[in-house]
């Protein structure tokens, strides 16, 4: 009986006596869930056009990070060193579509998905070889105080990282629809062989949006090691952003949105009001668990498109 | 010259069947049989057997698991340290509780038992597939990971939550336990996987096996032939299961003598899906070449500045590993995507026709 | 070659007034026509008629969303597809639906999965009872692979066979299964005239044989009228002639929808 009054009433009962404290847990899963989205849309990005689930995401983001924070401990000035750190990527994506993705054209795609786990471990330690792995703090000159409205606490750089979250998305939602080279992409990820019929440089296509990609990826290194500092687990926010797309569609921009906002402020809810409940950390499977019930109701998630399998 | 098949005629069904058709190749298994166990316990050194051999032997366990549900069934699973974790808790319980009971039968009731629970989680493959499935087993994966941290009772509360196995025998030889010697447990875990592969290879090549490669070839047409997809799947999420139960139980007992849930977790998984993929998709001697290469590279890296008189920080020789590691993942992917199986397989189509090219 | 001389004996299949529609495409309509035991009955019409659709209606890939099918005496408005394989019809594919993964031997194997029997664990032990009955199918895919005679290609894997192989292949896959109706979606397409006299005798000794009833999509004229009994005429998913191939052949509205005069 306790039990049943623990999970079914007390937890909303609580919700709905202290609703400042609830709005501000929403808000922080709001905002964490604008992180993971993000991340997720690097993923679709590069699913999207050429069919590949980069599993390196996370480590991209981990890798930028620790990029830009190595160059501004050697001294350079926070604009120079975002740009320079853009030219990484920018790099990293020529090289990975030369070495990697141009011998692996052809293969599985779970080839091309190991691959890309291969290429996660090499960018760790890559960027820890260069920059150490001591956790470091990333100041870009965000303001980061508190503040309150209406009795529900708020933070001025997690408003901040939203406020980014949104411009990136909604440029980047213009950059698909709006334009020929978003247009060439769109063609890239339906079918490979077509768009190059139609004289659609793959090389070129995959190029540009390994580098998107790699931009998006320093944005949300940046946001989160502002955070919580760039260390390791940055790159571990790749499986976080697995139910994220599980529930968006590996392919929809505004699916990564919907679905990282959701994933947050379930994951955060779920934590604060249920977690005491059975020990804690629930953080640590929630997402997935949804992600799981979600596919069985739904196989191709909230945005996907629906698989029609013909003989 | 050496590897021809020519004059080898088969006169019976059987005799084509049979698991290693070519002479030289049956020749070729009875002398590693021999090696492994006449020669090895007697020439290995104590840091080869605790550092490699045995660990290859575990992974390799896990590794056959893995690629019965991957490989042969087609069905991406990212949950392997899971099923592991509950083979050796499973055991631990087991031992903990009934002293008496012969620790090999322990480990095949534990393997049983993640048979079950590789059953529940594979339910979601009936209507799931391809990444989707691999996020659907990460759940698993997560959330029995943390079930195991969280629940005291499976590490009979002890204040710590490391589980380690107490003494035990078989035969009275001490086979776990501090004093288990390298060589006992060495022995044993050969044994089970010698057993446990030749039962993996039955299967993959009777029907069972068939109707694991249809489903995963194209499960729409293995249905119109009559194939179950519920019963097939099930069945490989739960004799894969089995094997990575067993794995687990032997990481524990038989390697690690003690564990908590990190030695279980994702990093597990991912690393015998590198084994299986590495090694080969849907190949038994895949799974061993895999966890061979796997297990045997970190040693090289770690060994190799010795070797060739550098010195370096370990902070940075391990991030160098790392790097090296992945860099030898995505080349071998590119050089070679169906695995060191196919190598190994056009190694033998080259070594038939020798001395001639072609 | 007397085609319609061989006996034909009770209706084994009967479709009745099937409908089916893909969201607002209508790929049947109101399509009715019976099968007797032992006859080879051809589907033909122009492409888009809906001839591949009905082969999946009837071994129950697709659900018509009206009408139901009486096969064996029993009616249905649906069954799922093993269970029509369980009840004895056995199919090809117009695009080939053989495990590429696997040899020809396993392949025409695997057709023999539904007569197997014995459990999990004599088959891991592969000892006695399971031997056995693996040795038993052997022999029996051997005889197939004779038939066909296929035998040089007994291990290869089927990804790598040359088309004409490949369809051979999958017929031997569909007779492994000892089949009361075989389905055969357009089985000579993509061969030489050489290859197409094969695949008709293969049919045809089948047919004799085995009296298995045969139900073949065709678009080569030739052989259809020299080796069906009785044929079906659809056009834009409606049956428009149903008769012997003479009858057929006549009929007005058979040419004109092949050569493609308007409709109303």
């Amino acid at each position: 009986m306790e039990l049943l009054n623990a999970v079914f009433i007390a937890p909303f009962v609580d919700m709905w006596e202290f609703p400042a404290f609830f709005i501000e847990v929403v808000i922080t899963g709001l905002l964490t869930g604008v992180l993971y989205s993000l991340v997720a849309l690097g993923f679709v990005l590069i699913f999207k056009a050429s069919g590949v689930f980069n599993f390196s995401q996370g480590a991209m983001v981990l890798f930028a990070a620790l990029t830009l924070v190595g160059l501004m401990e050697k001294g350079v000035p926070v604009w120079l060193a975002l740009i320079l750190t853009m030219l990484v990527m920018i790099a990293l994506a020529f090289a990975v579509e030369r070495l990697m993705l141009r011998p692996l054209v052809n293969q599985d795609h779970i080839i091309l998905f190991m691959a890309t786990i291969g290429l996660t471990f090499f960018l760790e330690g890559f960027g820890e070889t260069l920059w150490g792995s001591n956790v470091k703090r990333l100041d870009v000159g965000i303001p980061n105080e508190s503040f309150e409205i209406h009795g529900v606490l708020l933070n001025q750089f997690d408003l901040f990282a939203a406020a980014i979250g949104a411009v990136l998305v909604a440029g980047l939602a213009i950059f698909f629809h709006k334009t020929p080279v978003g247009r060439a992409l769109r063609a890239v990820a339906d079918d490979h062989q077509a768009a190059m019929s139609v004289g659609i440089p793959l090389k070129t296509i995959w190029i540009i949006v390994w580098s998107v990609a790699g931009i998006v990826a320093m944005v949300a290194g940046i946001m989160w090691g502002a955070k919580s500092g760039v260390q390791f687990s940055l790159s571990l926010i790749a499986l976080k952003a697995l139910p994220v797309l599980i529930l968006g569609g590996f392919t929809s921009v505004p699916g990564a949105i919907v679905g990282g906002l959701i994933i947050g402020v379930g994951e955060k809810v779920a934590e604060i009001y249920w977690g005491p409940l059975v020990g804690g950390a629930i953080e640590n499977w929630f997402a997935y668990v949804l992600a799981l019930a979600f596919l069985l109701y739904r196989p191709q998630g909230l945005f996907g498109e629906k698989i029609i399998e013909r003989v | 010259m050496l590897y021809r098949e020519a004059g080898q005629f088969k006169t019976s069904y059987a005799a084509d069947q049979a698991m290693f058709p070519i002479v030289q190749d049956r020749w070729f298994i009875l002398a590693l049989l021999l090696v492994a166990y006449l020669v090895v316990p007697f020439t290995a050194n104590e840091y080869w057997l605790q550092a490699v051999l045995i660990p290859f032997l575990v992974f390799s366990m896990a590794a056959i698991g893995l690629n019965l549900l991957t490989g042969y069934a087609g069905q991406l699973s990212l949950g392997t340290g899971a099923f592991m974790a509950v083979g050796a808790y499973s055991t631990y319980k087991l031992i903990t509780a009934f002293p008496d009971l012969n620790v090999i039968v322990a480990f095949l009731i534990a393997g049983v038992i993640t048979a079950g629970v590789g059953l529940v989680f594979g339910v979601p493959s009936l209507r799931i597939k391809g990444f989707y499935l691999a996020v659907a087993t990460l759940a698993a994966q997560f959330f029995l990971s943390w079930m195991f941290n969280k629940v005291p009772w499976f590490y009979n509360y002890s204040p710590s939550g490391t589980i380690t196995t107490p003494p035990r025998t078989v035969f009275g030889v001490m086979v776990t336990g501090p004093e288990a010697t390298a060589e006992v447990r060495y022995l044993v875990a050969l044994t089970l996987v010698a057993v446990l592969a030749l039962a993996a290879k039955n299967l993959v090549r009777s029907r069972i096996g068939r109707s694991w490669m249809a489903i995963r070839d194209m499960d729409i047409a293995a249905e119109i032939i009559g194939f179950r997809p519920m019963q097939t799947k099930l069945t490989a999420f739960a004799v894969s299961s089995f094997y990575c139960g067993v794995a687990g139980a032997m990481m524990l007992c038989l390697w690690l003598g003690s564990a908590e849930t990190e030695a279980f977790d994702i990093n597990v998984s991912f690393q015998v899906l590198f084994m299986v993929i590495i090694g080969g998709l849907g190949s038994i001697l895949g799974s061993f070449l895999g966890a061979a290469f796997i297990i045997l590279v970190p040693v090289f890296l770690t060994n190799a500045p010795q070797l060739f008189g550098i010195a370096m920080a370990t902070d940075t020789q391990k991030h160098l590993e790392v790097m090296i590691f992945g860099g030898l993942i995505v080349f071998f992917l590119i050089v070679e995507p169906r695995g060191f199986a196919q190598l190994w397989q056009i190694a033998k189509e080259k070594l038939r026709i020798w001395p001639f090219p072609y | 070659m007397a085609a319609s001389d061989r006996l034909n004996g009770d209706v084994i299949l009967d479709v009745n007034d099937i409908s089916l529609a893909f969201g607002g495409v209508k790929a049947l309509e109101n399509v009715s026509f019976d099968v007797r035991a032992g006859e080879i009955r051809a589907i033909i019409g122009p492409n888009g008629a809906g001839k591949s659709s009905m082969l999946n209606v009837i071994n129950g890939f697709y659900h018509p969303q009206d009408g139901e099918i009486t096969y064996k005496g029993k009616t249905r408005k649906q069954m799922r597809s093993h269970e029509a394989a369980a009840q004895g019809i056995a199919r090809t594919f117009q695009n080939i639906a053989l495990f590429k993964g696997m040899t020809t031997l396993d392949n025409i194997m695997t057709g023999r999965n539904l007569k197997m029997r014995v459990n999990l664990f004599l088959q891991a032990l592969h000892i006695g009872p399971a031997r056995r009955e693996e040795m038993e199918h052997r022999a029996f895919v051997e005889r197939i692979i004779d038939f066909l005679e296929i035998q040089s290609i007994r291990k290869t894997p089927v990804g790598r066979l040359p088309y004409g192989l490949q369809k051979r292949v999958e017929l031997g896959r569909a007779l492994a299964a000892e089949p009361d109706l075989l389905l055969l979606d357009e089985p000579m397409a993509g061969m030489n005239t050489e290859e197409k006299e094969d695949m008709c005798r293969f049919i045809l000794d089948v047919n004799d044989e085995f009296g298995t009833t045969i139900v073949l999509i065709e678009h080569d004229m030739g052989v259809v009228m020299d080796i069906s009994d009785r044929v079906v005429v659809l056009d834009y998913g409606r049956k428009i002639a149903d008769g012997s191939p003479d009858e057929v052949r006549a009929n007005k509205e058979v040419i004109d929808a092949y050569l493609g005069v308007a409709h109303d």
